[in-house]
């Protein structure tokens, strides 16, 4: 059963697309203040898992244990107010928005600012002073006025992390942050990861192995929507079957 | 980007900003004062009043295609609804104009809240084809039920006395509380889209699935702006039954309907004067062909063709992003 110190376990979670069985048995635990990857292959069901967790996806069966409570049945919604968030594997903002207003979103609704219709939006103002410090946070202080479809990838994603920040989270699912990104946005989105990490727990997939090696503390290895190997980086990598799925991709 | 985009084909309007601004209050200025000054100039006050009804509902119908992606093909159920309810209460009941108005009001957001919970959860084109099944079934409803009049609908609706003192039979006193109750619920939907609410049903616009990821229950605000559109939509009709003293089926069909999406396509989806500008457009060109005996559908497919092949945006659409260059 779960400890204190595991925040997140997922028992023999399954998911059948039409008879097509994407995740099959997994078996996962986070533990509480760690950096945790999911890696594998491209389609061995890393996304699919996190749409399990955050219920975005039914799974076909397994169960989901969040900080002490059974949350296998509850709305995406209610579960990420309960305090696991996710991002998304194609980064998630509100193009038309600008990067102040997608960060103030974030603070709408604990503010008590997310119903009101017959007030001005003036309101909205008053999340401002807290919005200006989740932004400059991550290097965007000079593109608080942008919309945010007008902002490279890497500060996309830079918002995407100051939006998610912005609801404090317990723990932070994040889908491939650093895909399609050069050397110096890859530094700069790690050192972000960093710091976010601080008080909360991270799961994330990346593909990037140096950077999942350098940063995280416990990697499971998932193939064909299977868990073949969990553990620290110097072990995992040295596990025959890691070693074949992911060097024999790569060679081929 | 909700899925309704790629049918509709028609991105909401750019925010507008500082200069623009000035703009669109100069014509929102005009705009009233032509309202008001109208009667003096000789337009009939009929056709006018008429056409602020329309207005009216066109602007709650672009509450949800323009601010929540929605695109209802079922929106004449509540506006026809709100026709027969505000008739019947002042002609059955002898209701006083505004008490009518409210059932009109009530009756639009108790069917929308109907409607909008069996169809919420859907999306696209599927949320579309519930609102058109639902609305059908309304205008069968109307077509049988003993209190709608069948095929002559409700006719000589009194417009009685304003709270039973200022009696609304006099021209001038029927357009001005037209005026009021068309300038009132256009400000009501301005507000919505200008607050702290709207403020997040753009942003389910923008991105539903991200929206769910920062805790919001998007079912719950997507149904509060389908009744709120609904209500608004049920007073449009109630004013439009004591405004030409009939609510028929006409009110009620599909054809409606479809009216209502076309006024706002042409005006402008997503933005505040478009819809009234596409209903003005519609009911006159309308008006005069009908009286030239012109088939009007011809006259509205080609709207809607040229609006889909020259100016998506519709007309304070494209004026508002020519502004913006
Ligand atoms: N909604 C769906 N319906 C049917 N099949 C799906 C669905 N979502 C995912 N799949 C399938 O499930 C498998 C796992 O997909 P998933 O997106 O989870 O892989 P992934 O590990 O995230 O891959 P990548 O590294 O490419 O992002 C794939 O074969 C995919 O085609
Ligand atoms: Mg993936």
């Amino acid at each position: 059963m779960q400890t204190a110190d595991t925040i997140l376990e997922a028992s023999r979670l399954t998911k059948e697309f039409f008879g097509f069985t994407a995740v099959k048995n997994v078996d996962l635990k986070v533990r509480r203040g760690s950096i945790h990857a999911l890696i594998g292959p491209n389609g061995a069901g890393k996304t699919t898992v996190f749409n399990l967790l955050t219920k975005f996806l039914l799974p076909t069966s397994g169960k989901i244990v969040f900080d002490g409570v059974d949350v296998s049945a509850q709305q995406p919604a209610q579960i990420s107010r309960a305090g696991l968030v996710r991002s998304f594997q194609i980064s998630a903002t509100f193009p038309h928005l600008t990067v102040l207003e997608n960060v103030r979103v974030a603070l709408q609704r604990k503010a008590n600012l997310a119903t009101q219709f017959w007030r001005s939006d003036k309101v909205l103002d008053t999340l401002n002073a807290r919005a200006t410090e989740l932004i400059a946070d991550v290097n965007l202080s000079n593109f608080i006025d942008t919309p945010a479809v007008d902002l490279s990838y890497g500060r996309k994603r830079a918002l995407e992390i100051a939006t998610t920040l912005a609801l404090e989270p317990k723990m932070l699912l994040l889908d491939e942050p650093m895909a399609g990104m050069g050397h110096e946005e890859i530094d700069r989105v790690a050192a972000l990861i960093r710091k976010a990490a601080i008080g909360r727990t991270i799961l994330m997939v990346e593909h990037n192995l140096s950077v999942v090696s350098s940063l995280c503390d416990t990697i499971t290895v998932l193939q064909r929507g299977e868990v073949i190997a969990e553990g620290p980086y110097s072990q995992v990598s040295q596990d025959a079957r890691v070693r074949e799925a992911y060097l024999g991709a790569d060679h081929a | 980007m909700s899925e309704l985009t790629d049918t509709a084909a028609l991105a909401p309007a750019p925010q507008l900003q500082g200069k623009q601004q000035i703009w669109e209050r100069a014509l929102i200025f005009a705009g009233i004062a032509f309202l008001v000054a109208a009667p003096l100039l000789g337009v009939y006050p009929v056709n006018l009043m008429t056409l602020m009804c329309f207005a009216l509902f066109a602007a709650a119908f672009n509450l949800l295609i323009g601010y929540v992606g929605l695109l209802s093909f079922g929106h004449a159920a509540f506006f026809g609804t709100g026709a027969y309810v505000s008739g019947y209460a002042a002609k059955a009941w002898g209701w006083t104009p505004e008490l009518a108005l409210l059932a009109g009001a009530l009756s639009g957001a108790f069917l929308g809240l109907i409607v909008g919970f069996l169809a919420i959860k859907r999306k696209g084109i599927y949320f579309s084809m519930i609102t058109l099944a639902l609305s059908q079934m309304v205008f069968f409803i109307a077509l049988q039920a003993p209190f709608t009049g069948g095929e002559d609908g409700l006719q000589s609706i009194p417009r009685g006395k304003l709270f039973g003192v200022i009696d609304l039979a006099n021209t001038n006193a029927m357009y001005a509380f037209v005026l009021v109750i068309f300038l009132a619920g256009v400000f009501a939907l301005w507000r919505i889209v200008h607050s702290p609410f709207g403020q997040i049903l753009k942003a389910i616009r923008e991105h539903e699935p991200r929206s769910i990821s920062l805790g919001y229950d998007v079912s719950r605000y997507k149904l509060i702006a389908f009744v709120i559109s609904c209500t608004v939509t049920g007073v449009a009709g109630g004013l439009k039954a004591l405004v030409t003293q009939i609510a028929s089926l006409t009110d009620i069909t599909w054809q409606t309907s479809g009216e209502v999406v076309l006024m706002t396509i042409l005006g402008g989806i997503g933005t505040t004067l478009g819809p009234l500008v596409g209903a003005g457009i519609v009911k006159t060109l309308e008006d005069h062909l009908a009286s030239l005996g012109f088939p009007v559908p011809v006259l509205i497919g080609a709207i809607f063709v040229a609006c889909v092949l020259l100016f998506r945006r519709g007309i304070i659409g494209e004026i508002e992003n020519w502004m913006k260059r």
